[in-house]
């Protein structure tokens, strides 16, 4: 029964570290179809930065809560005024200027921070259920990625912002007829997504430690949940991290790690042959 | 009568009489060029980083001796970035354009693998200069590191004894974690334990939640790890974490040769039992004229791990072979390291066992204490008794390949 518990927690934890990473990518690939082949990079910055603040004495919650999101969020406001903004609608520009930032970024890593390995220490400690251990920082993480899916869902479905972004997205030239800036919107989702990517970074860190590189650990895992999740994104991305996490995760208790990992590679191809569309494509029709 | 086999010796020996004295100028102006090639950069930097400057040190103190056969040494290095397909092409490089007298470097097992054979073919003395394990059997290569017979054999009695019996392995996935993990098991049975699994993990894995809820499942008295690089490191921070270290005590294999106690918090390193040949605290005049050397290069003595101390030992054992040979060619080397020479290192007294190319030195079985590495017990001249029981190259001097252990 205990062990039970724990092999829960371990694969909502690989839910939660799913969700985390590709919810920034699912406002900006699923919502407004932009390739953002720096995710992973944006990913690591949030890291970094949550490192820094906490290295200068600040907060470590602070850090990777308020801190790591701003900063990030900032960037991903300057990298659409300068480099998205002239793309959008073209699929393969975008993707290779999001190619030569995300490898301009690596660069700018390994210059300023080295290319070493980074770490913080992890600020919780464990704990007992009845002859077992586990980590408090796993079920923080599972109540972080909890909160951040529950936010874009009160966002998108209960305020005018979200409503107003969801309107921009499906039908741009109506959204412009009714006299709404949609430059506008398209920056502020996209920063929205980068603050999102950043937070999901900073609350990695701790866990795993970070190197200029470490975004590409992430990148392909990301993609593959949010394609696999479809348009909606919430409740896509619920779905397919849900899948794909407990997936992964039981093979790797039953196997090992490389097994969870083909496991979870086989369980796309699978799902994307079955359902080119994703699981929200098929399923859930109109969810948010 | 001058025949004409007669006219083509006589100019043959005159060619060859004519261009001696530009190799006797050659030998006494030109440097000795020393190949380096590491992991600066990437995520064994933290093994790379020291063993560099380790071999900067080594070969400063040569040069400031008056060099070697009346000779400056020029150290040539590379950094490999942690990445296995630069080792060739640098290796490649070495041979071809640099044209280097000896090459020190390698530092995971895949890496030595993929330059030992460039290096045999172009006929230059290879050192390997780092804990590995075990079993290469080759003329050309010296392995002045430590070796499972060394290592484990001294961890894991100890472990067992103060633990417990019931094991459980985590080993890197290549040619490193494989075998060590086979020694592993060897030596857990040879010991009366037993090992309740092995997990091998790619180098790049970075979450070990899975693994440890199935170790909690598994319930042994001991874990072993000998788990390697920058990735596995979370390994240590997430067993911690989870509040297990208190529970289930950890020896490793790796921990510590790459100064990883100074980046692990005290809580999460604490305790952890493991076995080196050199530690800070061996008191010895060479290790503190060492300790004293670094501090004036570089300021921190913080920085010096296993693997630098291996690196600047390898060199100065290359040093000394090249002084009793009186030359830097290949064979009359290869043949002074195998007349049983010798250094006093800062690890203690290191020698060269000519049955193997493998080093006999001592060992220090330690604690991780306070970001620290504190002895225990030491252990004097170990034998390479694990290669040497496959590997004779005295009786083969044509031998090249790498044994392994059959369980």
């Amino acid at each position: 029964m205990d062990f039970a518990v724990v092999v829960t927690v371990e694969i909502l934890h690989s839910i939660a570290v799913l969700v985390l990473i590709s919810s920034g990518l699912a406002v900006i690939f699923g919502m407004m179809r932009v390739i953002n082949l720096a995710h992973g990079e944006f990913l690591t910055l949030g890291g970094y930065v949550a490192i820094l603040g906490h290295r200068s004495g600040l907060n470590l919650y602070f850090c990777m809560l308020v801190l790591a999101p701003v900063v990030v969020g900032l960037w991903g406001l300057i990298v659409e005024r300068l480099v998205v903004r002239w793309l959008y609608g073209r699929l393969i520009n975008t993707m290779l200027a999001t190619w030569g930032l995300s490898l301009a970024m690596t660069g700018a890593f390994s210059m300023i921070f080295g290319n070493t390995m980074t770490g913080i220490p992890n600020p919780l400690s464990g704990l007992t259920v009845g002859n077992y251990q586990i980590g408090g920082y796993s079920l923080f993480l599972i109540a972080a990625a909890a909160l951040v899916m529950l936010v874009i869902y009160i966002v998108l479905k209960a305020t005018r912002a979200g409503l107003i972004a969801r309107g921009a997205m499906q039908r741009p030239d109506m959204a412009q007829a009714f006299g709404l800036n949609i430059s506008h919107v398209y920056m502020t989702t996209f920063a929205a997504g980068a603050a999102l990517s950043g937070l999901a970074g900073a609350l990695l860190a701790p866990l795993v430690g970070l190197s200029p590189g470490s975004g590409a650990n992430y990148i392909a895992k990301a993609f593959i949940t949010v394609i696999s999740g479809g348009a909606s994104v919430v409740t896509g991305t619920i779905a397919s991290a849900g899948l794909f996490g407990s997936i992964s995760q039981i093979f790797t208790l039953v196997t090992s790690s490389v097994g969870g990992e083909i496991a979870l590679l086989v369980a796309a191809v699978v799902l994307l042959r079955l359902m080119p569309v994703g699981i929200t494509g098929r399923f859930f029709k109109g969810w948010t | 009568m001058i025949n004409r086999r007669h006219f083509l010796a006589t100019t043959a020996a005159m060619a060859g009489a004519l261009s001696l004295p530009s190799i006797l100028r050659a030998q006494s102006g030109d440097p000795i060029k020393l190949g380096s090639i590491l992991d600066v950069s990437g995520i064994f930097d933290a093994y790379g980083k020291p063993m560099d400057m380790a071999a900067t040190l080594a070969v400063e103190e040569l040069n400031a001796a008056g060099g070697l056969l009346g000779r400056q040494i020029e150290k040539v290095s590379y950094d490999t970035q942690s990445d296995m397909a630069l080792y060739t092409q640098f290796a490649q490089q070495l041979v071809r354009s640099d044209k280097v007298h000896v090459v020190h470097g390698g530092i995971l097992s895949a890496s030595r693998e993929a330059i030992r054979p460039t290096l045999r073919k172009a006929n230059v003395p290879y050192f390997y200069n780092v804990l590995y394990e075990g079993g290469v059997c080759d003329r050309n290569i010296v392995c002045t590191g430590i070796t499972p017979a060394q290592q484990i054999e001294v961890l894991i009695p100890a472990a067992i004894e103060k633990f417990g019996k019931k094991v459980y392995v985590l080993a890197a996935d290549y040619n490193y974690g494989q075998i060590t993990a086979k020694w592993m098991s060897h030596y857990v049975g040879e010991n009366g334990g037993e090992v309740l699994a092995t997990e091998f993990f790619p180098l790049d894995v970075s979450d070990f939640g899975a693994t440890i809820a199935k170790i909690q499942e598994a319930k042994p008295d001991l874990v072993l790890s000998a788990l390697v690089g920058g990735a596995h490191l979370s390994f240590y921070r997430q067993w911690a974490a989870s509040g297990m270290k208190d529970r289930i005590p950890l020896a490793s294999s790796t921990l510590g040769s790459g100064n990883e106690h100074l980046v692990l918090t005290p809580q999460e390193g604490n305790g952890i039992m493991v076995a080196y040949s050199w530690s800070p605290s061996i008191d010895i005049p060479a290790n503190k004229a060492f300790l004293d050397k670094w501090k004036t290069r570089f300021g921190d003595v913080a920085t010096i791990n296993e693997f630098a101390v291996n690196n600047y030992q390898g060199i100065h054992l290359w040093a000394e072979a090249v002084k009793k040979a009186n030359t830097v060619d290949h064979d009359p080397v290869i043949e002074a390291l195998e007349s049983g020479i010798g250094i006093d290192g800062p690890s203690g007294k290191i020698a060269i066992d000519p049955q193997t190319h493998h080093a006999v030195l001592d060992m220090q079985l330690m604690e991780i204490r306070d970001q620290s590495l504190s002895v225990i017990k030491s252990f004097s001249q170990r034998q390479p008794i694990d290669t040497q029981k496959f590997c004779d190259l005295k009786a083969n001097p044509d031998d090249n390949k790498q044994y392994e252990i059959d369980i």
